[in-house]
C-alpha cells in the first residue's frame, strides 16, 4: 500500500524553513527573517499546487527551495520518491533535470544576446553529449511543441512577444524532459488574451508530457481554473491548503477569505449590483 | 458639457518603416462625477490617447483630432505656460509604477509641498497642513512623520497612495489613472481601488480609469471603451458590454477570462477574432 503511494507522489515536502540573516553593525545585532516557517505538502503525479499570497509571503523562496536555487534551512525535500541533498555539492544531475522552473518576468529571463535556438541548445550543451546536429533537431522540435516553429531559430529575444517569449522559458524548461515545473507566476506580466494562450499551453503540455505544476500565482481566477489543489501562504506559513473546490467553496483562514473579498469580480451579477448601489448613493 | 472631449483623436509616430499609427480617430468624452474605463491590451494605445491629452508625448509625435476640449477650452494648440498650469492642478495623472513615478532624490513630504506651492500658492504653514491632510485622507497612517520619508523607505501601496494625495492636491476636475493598481497585490489593489472610488464620489470629478483587466473594470466603471490597436471598437455602459458586447473583439476579450471558462480549455481571442478590428459604428 506505501509503495503505491509513494509511486504516486511526484514531490513531498515535510516542514521546509528558510531563514535569510540580515548583517548586524556594530551596535546592531544580526537579525534573522524566517521567510518560510515551516511548510508541508504532497503533490501527486500529473496534479497542478496553486501558492497564492501577497508580495513578501515566502512563495518565490519555497519555489527557489524546490528549484534548489536556495538551499532549505531545515526540512526534507522528496522529489520522485526520493530524498534530496540539498547540500551544496550534493545535488545529482538527474535531480537537476527532474525539476525545471519558469519565471515571471519572460523579458528578464532571457539573455538579449542569446539566439533563441542557443537559448534552448543550453541546458543539452551543459547536461549531455548530444552532437550539435541533434541539439539543433530536438530545439527544433521543441519551438514547434510550444507553437513556435523552426523559423525562429536564429531570432533574438527582442524580436518576440511578451508571450511567445514566455512560450520560450517554457520551452528551455522542457528541453530536459523534466518532471516537475515550478511556474514562477508565468502568466501575470501577460495580457488577458495572451494569458489564454499560455495557459491552454500549459494544460496541453501537462497533457502530452504527464508533467506535475507547482504554479505560482495571485490572480486567484486563473488559480480556480488551473489548480488540483491550493496552498494559500501568509507570512511565511501556509495558512490554508487543500483541494481547489474545498478552498474555494469553503475557506477556513480569516486571510483567504480577505484575499477572496478582494478579487475584483467581473460576472453580470455583481456589475448590476454595484451599478444599482452607486445610482441610490447618487439619488440620495 | 462634457468635461472633456475628444473627437477624432489621431497619433503617430515615425518609425524607420513610416508613419505608425498608435491612435486611429478616437472619439470619447468623459463627465464631472463620471468614470470611464479604457480596456484594451499592451499596444492598443490606450495609454497615449491620454498622454496625448496631457501633452505628454515627445515632440516627435504627430498629434491631429478635429476636437480635444477640456471644460469647452481648446487643449490641443495650448501654450507650454497655460498647459502647465492646468496640469497637475485640473487634470491630473496617477501612473503604473508607483516607485518609479516618484522622485527618489526628495522627500515625498517635499514632492507633495511643491505641487501645492506652484498651483496654490499656500505658504509653508499651509502647505504643510495641507499634505498632512491630504495623506490622511488617502489613508496613510502618521502623516506627519510619513512627510520626512523617501519613496524607497515605503512600499509600493504606500507609494500608491502618496501619488493619489499629490494627484488630488488641488481638487482636479478630471483624474486619469493609468493602470493604478497593475503592480499591487490583490488585498492593496481592493484598497487602493475602494480609496479612488470614494474620492471621485465625494469630489465628483471625473476619472478615466486605463486597465487591462476586466476585473478592475467591473469593480469601477460607469461606461467603458474597449481600444484594440489604436481603434475605439466598443463603448458601452458597464453593464451592457458585460451582459450583451457588441463588437467580436469584446466577446473574445471576455470569453477569455478564466472564470468563464467552460470545459477544460480557455477560449483564446484568435478563435473569435480574426484581427482585423472592425470600426464601433458597423458592428453596434
Amino acid at each position: 500500500m506505501t509503495e503505491i503511494k509513494k509511486s504516486n507522489t511526484m514531490l513531498e515536502v515535510r516542514d521546509i524553513k528558510r531563514d535569510y540573516e540580515l548583517p548586524g553593525g556594530l551596535f546592531k545585532p544580526k537579525k534573522i527573517i524566517h521567510a518560510v516557517k515551516g511548510v508541508s505538502f504532497s503533490l501527486e503525479r500529473g496534479k497542478t499546487l496553486a501558492i497564492v499570497g501577497e508580495s513578501g509571503c515566502g512563495k518565490s523562496t519555497l519555489a527557489r527551495m524546490l528549484t534548489f536555487i536556495d538551499e532549505p534551512t531545515s526540512g526534507d525535500l522528496i522529489i520522485d520518491g526520493e530524498k534530496t541533498d540539498t547540500r551544496p555539492g550534493h545535488l545529482t544531475p538527474e535531480m537537476r533535470q527532474k525539476v525545471q522552473i519558469v519565471f515571471q518576468n519572460p523579458y528578464g529571463s532571457l539573455n538579449p544576446r542569446q539566439k533563441i535556438g542557443d537559448v534552448l541548445g543550453e541546458p543539452l550543451l551543459i547536461n549531455t553529449k548530444i552532437s550539435a546536429a541533434e541539439r539543433r533537431e530536438r530545439a527544433n522540435e521543441m519551438l514547434v511543441k510550444v507553437g513556435l516553429g523552426p523559423e525562429h531559430y536564429n531570432r533574438y529575444p527582442h524580436m518576440f512577444s511578451g508571450g511567445q517569449r514566455q512560450r520560450i522559458a517554457i520551452a528551455r524548461a522542457l528541453m530536459m524532459n523534466p518532471k516537475l515545473l515550478v511556474l514562477d507566476e508565468p502568466v501575470s506580466a501577460l495580457d488577458l488574451s495572451v494569458q489564454a494562450q499560455v495557459l491552454n499551453l500549459l494544460a496541453d503540455l501537462q497533457d502530452e508530457f504527464g508533467l506535475t505544476y507547482v504554479f505560482i500565482s495571485h490572480d486567484l481566477s486563473v488559480v480556480r481554473y488551473i489548480a488540483d489543489e491550493v496552498m494559500v501562504m501568509y507570512f511565511g506559513e501556509a495558512v490554508e491548503y487543500g483541494t481547489r473546490d474545498e478552498v474555494f467553496s469553503d475557506p477556513k483562514h480569516e486571510y483567504t477569505r480577505s484575499l477572496f473579498a478582494a478579487t475584483p469580480r467581473a460576472d453580470v451579477e455583481s456589475i448590476r449590483a454595484r451599478v444599482a448601489r452607486k445610482k441610490a448613493a447618487s439619488a440620495a | 458639457m462634457a468635461l472633456l472631449q475628444i473627437d477624432n483623436l489621431t497619433v503617430e509616430f515615425e518609425t524607420a518603416s513610416g508613419w505608425f499609427r498608435a491612435v486611429d480617430g478616437v472619439s470619447m468624452s468623459v463627465n464631472s462625477g463620471e468614470v470611464l474605463a479604457i480596456v484594451g491590451e499592451s499596444g492598443s494605445g490606450k495609454s497615449v490617447a491620454m498622454l496625448a491629452v496631457m501633452g505628454l508625448l515627445p515632440w516627435t509625435a504627430k498629434i491631429t483630432a478635429d476636437r480635444m476640449l477640456f471644460e469647452g477650452r481648446d487643449i490641443q494648440n495650448i501654450g507650454a505656460s497655460e498647459r502647465r498650469k492646468l496640469i497637475g492642478k485640473d487634470i491630473a495623472m496617477i501612473f503604473q509604477e508607483p516607485i518609479a513615478s516618484l522622485n527618489p532624490c526628495f522627500t515625498v513630504g517635499f514632492q507633495i509641498e511643491e505641487v501645492l506651492r506652484i498651483h496654490l500658492g499656500l505658504d509653508k504653514k499651509a502647505r504643510r497642513e495641507r499634505a498632512i491632510e491630504l495623506f490622511r485622507q488617502v489613508g496613510l497612517p502618521n502623516p506627519e512623520e510619513r512627510l520626512n520619508h523617501f519613496p524607497h523607505q515605503m512600499s509600493g501601496g504606500q507609494c500608491q497612495r502618496v501619488m493619489i494625495a499629490i494627484a488630488i492636491a488641488c481638487d482636479p476636475k478630471l483624474l486619469i489613472a493609468d493602470e493604478p493598481t497593475t503592480a499591487l497585490d490583490v488585498t492593496i489593489q481592493k484598497q487602493i481601488l475602494d480609496l479612488l472610488m470614494s474620492l471621485q464620489a465625494k469630489n465628483g470629478m471625473g476619472l478615466i480609469m486605463i486597465t487591462h483587466d476586466m476585473g478592475v473594470v467591473a469593480e469601477t466603471a460607469d461606461r467603458v471603451v474597449v481600444q484594440y490597436k489604436g481603434k475605439k471598437m466598443e463603448e458601452a455602459d458597464v453593464l451592457s458590454l458585460f451582459e450583451n458586447p457588441k463588437s467580436n473583439y469584446t466577446k473574445a476579450l471576455l470569453a477569455a477570462l478564466p472564470e468563464n471558462a467552460t470545459g477544460d480549455r480557455l477560449t483564446t481571442v484568435s478563435q473569435y477574432f480574426d484581427g482585423t478590428p472592425e470600426p464601433a459604428g458597423t458592428s453596434a
